[in-house]
C-alpha cells in the first residue's frame, strides 16, 4: 500500500468512483466522480488533530462496529492516503448544529465544509477492475441466529478482536460480556449524576440521605412534595447500586473465550445462498485458531465443516500443524443450528456423522465463516463498463484467457474474478497488468496502421 | 554537485538537525522544542529547526533551504518511520546539492512517542539520546553515488507447458525479446495429455495449439526445443547463459530476467492398491483413454489421495479432485448406465466452477464416499473394500476399473535447475518463491521469476495467468533503461582479506564469491541487498558495509553512553 502510496507513476484517486466508460481499448474516455470528504487533500497531512478534538462517535466500520470512530475520520490508522474524510450522517455541521471544532483545531486549514464533488474526465489506456467482494450477511441464516446472539461472530469480527490494535487490544473478551461491562460503565455515570442530585438535596436540607430516608419511610413527611422528590431520587440510586452490584458481581466471573467453534460454509456451498466454494475460508479459520491458541495456549478449537479444503502451496501441512501443535479438532458436519445458554454459551446442534448421533457441543465463542459474496455493485459497474457477469454475480472470464473480461482492454483480478486467496490474487494482479501493457500495445500498433 | 569538504579537512563536518512535531503526534508526547533546544548544543551542529511537519512540502523546503544556507555537509531529521519516509528526505537532500548518504534519520515517532506516550519526560530524554546518537554517526558518514548497471532487454523462458507459453506471449506481447528453452521434443508441456478442459468444455489439445501456433509464429520469440540449459552466469539485468541445441551445439545468449516454467509430473502409483495400468490405472492413464475414446468400463471406482497427504508427500496437489471429477463426468455423459464412485478425503472442489461440477456430478448420480486415511481402502479381485466414514460400516463396491488419483510431483531435475540458478526449493522440491503470499511468483534472488506447477500443482487457467503475471515482474524491471540501486553494500578490503569464506556462509543472496587466484573474497554489488551478515561475520573486519561501518556505528554507540 505504502509502496503504491509513493510510486511516481501512480496517481491514487481514493474515495472516488467510476460513472461512465466510453471508447474502446486503448483509448477509453472515463469519467469519474471525487466524492467531498470535506477535506483537502493537498492540505491534510494526516495527524489525526481533528480526530482528537471531534465530539461525535460513530461506531467504526473498520472494526465491524466492535469499537467507535469520530465523524472526521480515517479508516484506519495505516491507510493511504491519509487524508481524513468526515462523516456527513455524522457530522454535527451537516445536522445543521453549531461546531466546527475540527476546522478551528486543523493547523493546516485543511477542513472545507463547501467542498462539492467533483467529476473528472481521464484518457485511459485500459483498465483493470479489483473492486473485491462483500462478506455475506449470516444474518440471513436464521439458523445460526446471528442477529440474536452476542457470542456468535463472523470471522471478521474474529480477526478485530484477535487484533492487538483491535477494540480488546487483541484478548477475546466476548461480546457478551463485553456489553455487560459496557452497561456497567453506563450505570455509573448514571449513578454518578444521582449522586450529585443528591448531594444538592443533601446541602438544602442539612441531612445525609439514608437518615432522612429512615424518618420518611416512617411517615415522618406527609404532604411534602420537595421530600417527596428526594426520596424518589434517593430510591433510584439504590436501585442503580443493586443493579451495579449485581452486574458487577457477574462480571467478576467473567473470562476471555477459550473453547472456540469455527462454522465453515455460512453461505457458502448453500443453495439458499451461494453455491460456490469461497476457497479461502478453510484457511483462515485455521490461521484464526493458531492465532488465538498462541495468545492464550489454553485455547481449544472446533472446526467444523464440510471438507477442510487446505489446497494452496504448503496449506495441508498448515492444517495438520494446526491440529497437532494448536489443539484444533477437525469434524466433518453441517451444523444444523445454533442455540444459547443461560451464560450467553453459545450451543451446536448436529449430527456426528461418524456416529449419526444428534449432539449438541456448548462454546464460549463461535465464529462464522461467512461467504465471499460478489460485491454487490458488480451489476452496476458492469452495465457503466460495458462487460460480462458469470453466473455467480462475479466477473466473467475465460480459461483461454483467464484475466480478461469480456470487453477488450478491460482485465478482472482478485476477488472480483472469484473467490480467491492472497497468493493467487498477487500472481492475477501482475497478470492483469502484463495485460494492459499488450492492450496497449496492440492498440498502438492498430492506430499506427490506421494512420498510415 | 557533492560538497567534499576539502577546504574545511581538519574541521567537524557541519551538521543540520531537523525536529519533527508531526502535528500532535510527536509534538503531543514528547517535549520537541525542548529537543531542538538540546540538538543546538550537540559538537558540530550548526543549524536546528522544528518544524510542524517535516515532510509536507513546505518543511522539505525548509531543509533544502537550509542546506543550502547554512552550509550544511549532514542533515539529520529526527521524525518518524525511516521505512516511510528516509527516501523522501535523502532524496530532497540530493536537490538541495547535498549528497544523499550523507542524511540521517531518527526515530523518535515509533521510539518515543509512541511507546512512551505516558511518560512524556522520559520518553524527551530517549528521544535526546537518539538525535545525540544520530548526530554522532552522521558526522562518520560518507557520501556515496548509487549503483548503475545496464540492462539487456531480452528474457529466458525454462519450460514449454502453459506457464511458460503465456510467459513468453506476454513478454513479447510488451515489446521484450524472448529466448525459450523445452526440453522436450514438442512445445506443449502436460496439456498435450489431456482431454477436455475447464467448464467450457474445451478440447485441451486445440487450446494449447492456438498458444503454440501464437509463439511459434512470433518473430520476437526463440524457441529451442530437446535444449538444455547447461549453465547460468552473471546477475539481473546481465545474465549470460548457454543452451545446448537439438543439433548438440551450444548457443549462447545474454538475457535480463529469468522465468523457471518447468512444470511438474504426475507421480506414477507403483506397488499401490495392486496398480497394473491395467485394470488398476491412475487418473492420467484414464484420461488418455478417455481422449483415444477407448474406455468402456461399467463399474468405475476412483480412489483420491493415492500418494499424497501422506507421510511421503504431506502435500494436497490441489488439481487431482478436479480432474476425478471432471472424468468422472464425462464417463457419466458417454455411458448413463455406467456406475461412478468416488472415494476421498476431502473433495478439493474450491472456488466457483469446480464446486458447480461437484453438484452437476451428484446431480448425475456419481456417488461420493469419504474414506479414513488411517484404514485405506483395499483393492483385490475387482472389488474396493473400505470404510464408510458416513455410514460407519465396511462397505464393498465392484470394479472393473479402479482409478487412482495421484499428485503431481517435482521434476527430478528441478535440484539441478535450482543449483544452477541459485534459487531455492522447498521440502518437496518445488521451487521456493520468495514470499508465501506477496511475492507468490519472484525468487528471493532478483531478476529471476517461478509460475505455473514448478511453484505448486496449478489448474490450466492459473498457470496461464502466473506465467501472464511472471512476465509482467519481468517488465517491471527490463522497461526501465537502467537499474539503479542503492550503495548500501557490503565491500571487502583485498589487502586484509584472508579468503576464509566466512561471509560467503553466511550471505543469502550468493553475493560473495571467492577469487582462487588472489585467494580472497569479493562483492557483486548487484547482487548484494546491504543486510550487513558478512560484515558482522568478519573476524577481520575486512568485509565492512557502507552506510554501516564499524567507524560510524561507535561513534553512535558511544554517543549513547
Amino acid at each position: 500500500m505504502l509502496d503504491v502510496g509513493r510510486h511516481p507513476n501512480i496517481e491514487l484517486r481514493a474515495y472516488t468512483e467510476v460513472e461512465k466508460v466510453a471508447g474502446e481499448s486503448g483509448n477509453f474516455t472515463v469519467t469519474l466522480r471525487k466524492k467531498a470528504r470535506y477535506v483537502d487533500e493537498a492540505k491534510c497531512t494526516g495527524c489525526g488533530a481533528c480526530v482528537e478534538k471531534c465530539p461525535t462517535l460513530v461506531p467504526d466500520a473498520f472494526n465491524e462496529g466492535l469499537g467507535n470512530r469520530k465523524a472526521i475520520y480515517s479508516w484506519f490508522a495505516q491507510g493511504i492516503p491519509s487524508t481524513h474524510t468526515i462523516d456527513v450522517e455524522a457530522c454535527r455541521v451537516f445536522s445543521g448544529k453549531k461546531c466546527g471544532i475540527c476546522q478551528k483545531t486543523c493547523q493546516a486549514d485543511a477542513v472545507d465544509f463547501e467542498q462539492q464533488d467533483q467529476l473528472l474526465e481521464l484518457d485511459i489506456g485500459a483498465i483493470v477492475v479489483a473492486t473485491g467482494y462483500d462478506v455475506f450477511d449470516p444474518g440471513r441464516i436464521p439458523e445460526y441466529r446471528y442477529n440474536d446472539l452476542d457470542n456468535v461472530v463472523t470471522a471478521i469480527e474474529f480477526e478485530r478482536l484477535l487484533s492487538a490494535s483491535g477494540p480488546t487490544g487483541g484478548h477475546l473478551d466476548r461480546p457478551s460480556d463485553r456489553a455487560i461491562s459496557a452497561e456497567i460503565e453506563d450505570l455509573k455515570k448514571q449513578l454518578k449524576k444521582a449522586s450529585r442530585l443528591l448531594a444538592n438535596q443533601e446541602k438544602k436540607f442539612e441531612e445525609k440521605s439514608p437518615d432522612f430516608y429512615a424518618k420518611y419511610s416512617a411517615g415522618a413527611y406527609p404532604d411534602d412534595t420537595e421530600r417527596d422528590k428526594w426520596a424518589e431520587q434517593y430510591e433510584a440510586q439504590l436501585k442503580l447500586q443493586d443493579k451495579i452490584e449485581v452486574l458487577e458481581s457477574k462480571a467478576a466471573g467473567f473470562s476471555t473465550a477459550k473453547k472456540l467453534a469455527f462454522i465453515q460454509c455460512v453461505g457458502s456451498r448453500d443453495h439458499r445462498f451461494y453455491p460456490f466454494c469461497s476457497g479461502y475460508c478453510c484457511m483462515h479459520s485455521i490461521k484464526e485458531a493458531i492465532i488465538a491458541h498462541e495468545h492464550d495456549p489454553e485455547t481449544q478449537t472446533t472446526i467444523y465443516g464440510m471438507d477442510i479444503r487446505a489446497v494452496g502451496k504448503g496449506f495441508e501441512e498448515y492444517k495438520v500443524r494446526g491440529g497437532n501443535n494448536s489443539n484444533i479438532e477437525y469434524k466433518r458436519s453441517r451444523i444444523a443450528e445454533i442455540l444459547e445458554d443461560k451464560e450467553h454459551n453459545p450451543i451446536l446442534v448436529y449430527e456426528d456423522t461418524k456416529t449419526g448421533h444428534i449432539k449438541r457441543d456448548h462454546f464460549d465463542l463461535v465464529v462464522l465463516a461467512t461467504a465471499c459474496a460478489p460485491n454487490t455493485n458488480n451489476r452496476q459497474l458492469a452495465d457503466i463498463l460495458g462487460i460480462e457477469i458469470s453466473r455467480f454475480g462475479f466477473f466473467k472470464t475465460s480459461t483461454a484467457n483467464p484475466i480478461d473480461s469480456s470487453r477488450p482492454g478491460i482485465f478482472i483480478c482478485g476477488c472480483s474474478h472469484s473467490p480467491i486467496d492472497i497468493p493467487e490474487s498477487v500472481a492475477q494482479a501482475s497478470s492483469a497488468a502484463a495485460r494492459a501493457v499488450q492492450s496497449l500495445r496492440t492498440a498502438d500498433k492498430a492506430g499506427k496502421a490506421v494512420n498510415m | 554537485m557533492n560538497k567534499d569538504n576539502k577546504n574545511r579537512k581538519q574541521e567537524e563536518p557541519r551538521v543540520g538537525v531537523f525536529i519533527c512535531d508531526c502535528g500532535s503526534n510527536i509534538a503531543g508526547h514528547i517535549d520537541c522544542p525542548g529537543i531542538t533546544e538540546y540538538a543546538a548544543t550537540l559538537p558540530g551542529v550548526v543549524f536546528t529547526r522544528e518544524n510542524l511537519y517535516s515532510c509536507s512540502e513546505g518543511g522539505i523546503s525548509e531543509i533544502k533551504k537550509a542546506i543550502q544556507e547554512n552550509d550544511l555537509e549532514r542533515v539529520v531529521v529526527a521524525s518518524c518511520s525511516p521505512r516511510t519516509h528516509q527516501p523522501l528526505f535523502s532524496s530532497s537532500c540530493g536537490e538541495a546539492g547535498l549528497n544523499p548518504y550523507l542524511f540521517e534519520m531518527v526515530n523518535i515517532r515509533d521510539q518515543c512517542s509512541w511507546v512512551h506516550m505516558q511518560d512524556r519526560e522520559k520518553g524527551t530524554e530517549k528521544a535526546k539520546d537518539l538525535v545525540r546518537m544520530g548526530v554522532a554517526k552522521s558526522k562518520n558518514l560518507e557520501p556515496q553515488e548509487d549503483i548503475e548497471s545496464s540492462l539487456v532487454n531480452s528474457a529466458l523462458v525454462i519450460g514449454g507447458g502453459v506457464a511458460g507459453l503465456s510467459a513468453a506471449q506476454s513478454l513479447s506481447g510488451m515489446g521484450l525479446k524472448v529466448f525459450l528453452a523445452e526440453k522436450d521434443t514438442e512445445l506443449g508441456g502436460n496439456l498435450r495429455f489431456l482431454n477436455r478442459l475447464g467448464p467450457e468444455d474445451l478440447d485441451a489439445r486445440e487450446y494449447i495449439d492456438t498458444i503454440i501456433d501464437s509463439v511459434a509464429n512470433d518473430p520476437d520469440i526463440t524457441v529451442y526445443l530437446e535444449a538444455e540449459v547447461q549453465t547460468v552466469g552473471g546477475y539481473i539485468g546481465n545474465y549470460d547463459l548457454s543452451l545446448k541445441t537439438r543439433e548438440g551445439e551450444t548457443v549462447e545468449h545474454k538475457v535480463g530476467c529469468l522465468v523457471v516454467a518447468t512444470g511438474a509430473v504426475p507421480w506414477k502409483p507403483e506397488g499401490l492398491y495392486g496398480y497394473d495400468g491395467q485394470t488398476v490405472i491412475s487418473q492420467m492413464e484414464l484420461e488418455q483413454r478417455l481422449k483415444a475414446e477407448d474406455f468402456q468400463a461399467k463399474k468405475v471406482v476412483m480412489i483420491q489421495c493415492v500418494g499424497a497427504r501422506d507421510e511421503h508427500r504431506a502435500y494436497c496437489s490441489r488439481i487431482c479432485c478436479l480432474t476425478a471429477v471432471k472424468n468422472a463426468v464425462l464417463i457419466k455423459q458417454q455411458d448413463p448406465e455406467a456406475e461412478v464412485h468416488i472415494l476421498y478425503r476431502d473433495m478439493q472442489m474450491y472456488g466457483t466452477d469446480k464446486e458447480q461440477l461437484l453438484w452437476d456430478a451428484r446431480a448425475m448420480g456419481i456417488n461420493f464416499h469419504v474414506y479414513d486415511p488411517a484404514r485405506k481402502p483395499v483393492v483385490e479381485n475387482r472389488q474396493v473394500t473400505f470404510d464408510h466414514s458416513l455410514l460407519g460400516r465396511e462397505i464393498s463396491l465392484n470394479a472393473d476399473q479402479v482409478v487412482l488419483s495421484t499428485p503431481l510431483v517435482a521434476r527430478e531435475d528441478s535440484s539441478r535447475i535450482s543449483q544452477m540458478l541459485r534459487v531455492p526449493t522447498d521440502q518437496n522440491k518445488f521451487f521456493l518463491e520468495a514470499h508465501a503470499k506477496l511475492r507468490p511468483l519472484d525468487f528471493a534472488a532478483d531478476g529471476i521469476f517461478v509460475c505455473g506447477s514448478a511453484r505448486y500443482p496449478a489448474t490450466v487457467d492459473e498457470a496461464r495467468s502466473q506465467g501472464t503475471g511472471a512476465a509482467s515482474r519481468v517488465a517491471t524491471i527490463l522497461f526501465k533503461d537502467k537499474l539503479i540501486s542503492s550503495a548500501i553494500v557490503a565491500a571487502i578490503n583485498p589487502e586484509t582479506c584472508v579468503g576464509c569464506m566466512g561471509c560467503m556462509d553466511v550471505c543469502p543472496y550468493q553475493a560473495i564469491d571467492f577469487d582462487p587466484e588472489k585467494n580472497i573474497c569479493f562483492v557483486n554489488n548487484i547482487l548484494c541487498k546491504g543486510c550487513g551478515n558478512c560484515a558482522s561475520t568478519c573476524p577481520s573486519e575486512s568485509v565492512q558495509l557502507r552506510g554501516y561501518k564499524p567507524k560510524q556505528l561507535m561513534a553512535q554507540i558511544r554517543a549513547a553512553a
